[in-house]
């Protein structure tokens, strides 16, 4: 019982919200890229935020359903048809057996979530289900998604609705859309070894995100930033969001399949609740990065868990209303 | 313990450094750090990046708190460090590799950039012993202290597209395993028969920082005798 891979997309993998606990053996945390659209498709299903969800790029896949399900598909705005009608993104599904849910290309933003009523049931790798396709483990087998693949599937624990007419309102998905990206960041450890121009710039001016762009991180093309020290440093932890700037002059964007540690100098450090925004870039889009205090960055990113977990319990009280077995 | 410095790296991580350069007593203090806040004690930390001079942690805000908090928090636990105690046994673990040949392509370069023998080059790199500094860079991958400075070597000019899983590399000052097949310049002297990284065992990192590494040299037969588990098969 599960879901028929009948197509797998351009890159698509299974993803959980990482893979903590292993970065002293030099294992990548990983994870989803864009957890706020991640969470809220697994609150859409009546999942915890943690279960495992699909994350697919650019093109999505086609999966045919062997089993009753509520499914969501958040993130990116994707072309979405459930058997040839056009079915809604950000809102529960449910599906019958024998259903074909075609995700097609993605129109706005780059990235989409599919999250399945019980979640993906793939084995626990170190903690977690995340696929890490560097060391091949996690997911199905260390890689993403192809034609034939089957994915293992929870029965659902409450009976699927025939139809849903609620879903998460455009306000809060406003930021898949615009061309050029506005992502707030704080200085990095290591932004005293730039020119005063070069950090200036990089405040101030725009970056294309460059084809070299992948899930561990994005080269950016843009203003130089010169260093006025040569002087090296010793590797030490990078994080999520961290910009780095190697010996060329332009800047690269840690992300999720980012490694443990790194030894380039750290310009900036994109604020956390913005990651989603630059998790939603795309190859030839602009970024311009604004400066905001340590205090703002700390606040925002309590405010948002506090939004989460609003988000859940609107989302629960949404399932217990419409009949669900919650 | 050694002075220090706190800074945030993110909304729910900081970093402890102790110092700006490597030393012995800078990686003594973030070993014991680390296996102090990494021991699974500490709720709301759910993660440590032991580094050569500095420990990062990662933490829950919604458990720990604040920065401030948290930095007041892993302050008080620092003061109750025993700078005198030893903080681990050190383990050493041997290495089995097998020099030059198919596995150690690049051998002979190193042996004619120093001038010596190839069984010297051997001798040398297999009678050092080897710190662990850290894990990073790759799952599994040791940043490896004490190469003798007759062996330092620059790296390829073009670098190889492939260096297979086990490769025992050269690169400057340093030397370290190949825990998988990547892309590298390092100069490759053999490979090891051992995998580095074992998803399923714990820790899955074969090598640990704080380790004593060494090498000691086996021939193809031998090589072929042991499994990527580490079992040996006669």
């Amino acid at each position: 019982m599960g879901v028929f891979v009948l197509d797998g997309g351009f890159l698509t993998t299974i993803q959980d919200l990482g893979r903590w606990g292993f970065q002293k053996d030099g294992v990548s945390v990983g994870g989803v890229m864009d957890a706020f659209a991640s969470r809220l498709a697994n609150f859409l299903v009546g999942n915890d935020e943690s279960e495992a969800v699909l994350e697919m790029t650019m093109i999505g896949p086609t999966l045919r359903f062997e089993m009753e399900a509520v499914v969501a598909v958040c993130g990116g705005e994707f072309s979405c048809q459930l058997n040839d009608q056009r079915a809604p993104l950000w809102q529960p599904l449910s599906v019958k057996p024998g259903d074909v849910l075609s995700i097609g290309p993605c129109h706005h933003g780059y990235r989409g979530y599919i999250a399945f009523s019980g979640g993906l049931q793939v084995p626990l790798v170190l903690s977690s289900r995340s696929t890490y396709i560097k060391a091949a483990i996690g997911g199905l087998n260390g890689r993403p998604l192809r034609k034939g693949d089957v994915l293992p599937l929870q029965p659902p624990r409450r009976v699927p609705m025939r139809r849903f007419d609620w879903g998460i309102a455009y306000r809060a998905r406003s930021y898949i859309y615009g061309g050029e990206k506005i992502v707030r960041a704080i200085a990095g450890p290591e932004h005293h070894m730039f020119t005063a121009e070069s950090v200036q710039r990089f405040f101030t001016t725009a970056y294309e995100v460059t084809t070299q762009s992948d899930r561990m991180g994005y080269r950016l093309r843009g203003a130089e930033l010169k260093r006025h020290t040569d002087r090296e440093m010793l590797s030490e932890a990078v994080a999520f969001g961290t910009v780095q700037v190697p010996t060329s002059g332009e800047p690269i964007v840690l992300m999720a399949d980012r490694q443990t540690t790194g030894g380039y100098p750290r310009i900036a450090q994109v604020l956390s609740v913005d990651l989603p925004i630059l998790a939603q870039a795309r190859p030839g889009d602009r970024i311009r990065f604004q400066k905001v205090s340590w205090q703002e960055a700390e606040r925002l990113y309590i405010e948002r868990e506090h939004e989460m977990r609003q988000w859940k319990a609107v989302i629960q009280q949404k399932w217990r209303d419409t009949g669900g077995t919650n | 313990m050694m002075a220090y410095t706190i800074f945030p790296l993110c909304e729910n991580a900081l970093t402890v450094r102790f110092s700006n350069e490597m030393s012995e007593e800078a990686s003594r203090c973030v070993q014991q750090l680390a296996s102090l806040l990494g021991s699974g004690a500490y709720e709301g930390i759910i993660d440590i990046v032991p580094a050569f001079s500095s420990v990062t942690i990662y933490y829950d805000p919604l458990i720990l708190g604040t920065y401030k908090q948290a930095c007041s928090i892993i302050k008080a636990e620092m003061e109750k460090m025993d700078p005198t105690s030893l903080f681990r046994e050190k383990r050493t673990i041997v290495i089995p590799v097998c020099y030059g040949g198919e596995f150690g392509p690049d051998l002979p370069e190193v042996a004619r950039y120093h001038c010596m023998a190839e069984e010297e080059v051997i001798r040398l790199h297999s009678a050092a012993r080897y710190k662990v500094y850290m894990i990073g860079f790759a799952p599994g991958f040791a940043y490896l202290g004490g190469l003798p400075s007759q062996l330092a070597a620059p790296r390829r000019a073009v670098p190889r597209l492939v260096v297979p899983a086990g490769s025992v590399g050269i690169a400057g000052s340093q030397t370290g395993v190949y825990p998988f097949a990547t892309p590298g310049g390092w100069q490759i002297i053999g490979r090891t028969p051992l995998a580095l990284f074992h998803p399923n065992q714990q820790p899955p990192s074969l090598l640990q920082a704080g380790d004593i590494v060494q090498f000691r040299p086996i021939d193809e037969k031998e090589y072929r005798m042991w499994g990527r588990d580490g079992c040996f098969r006669s």
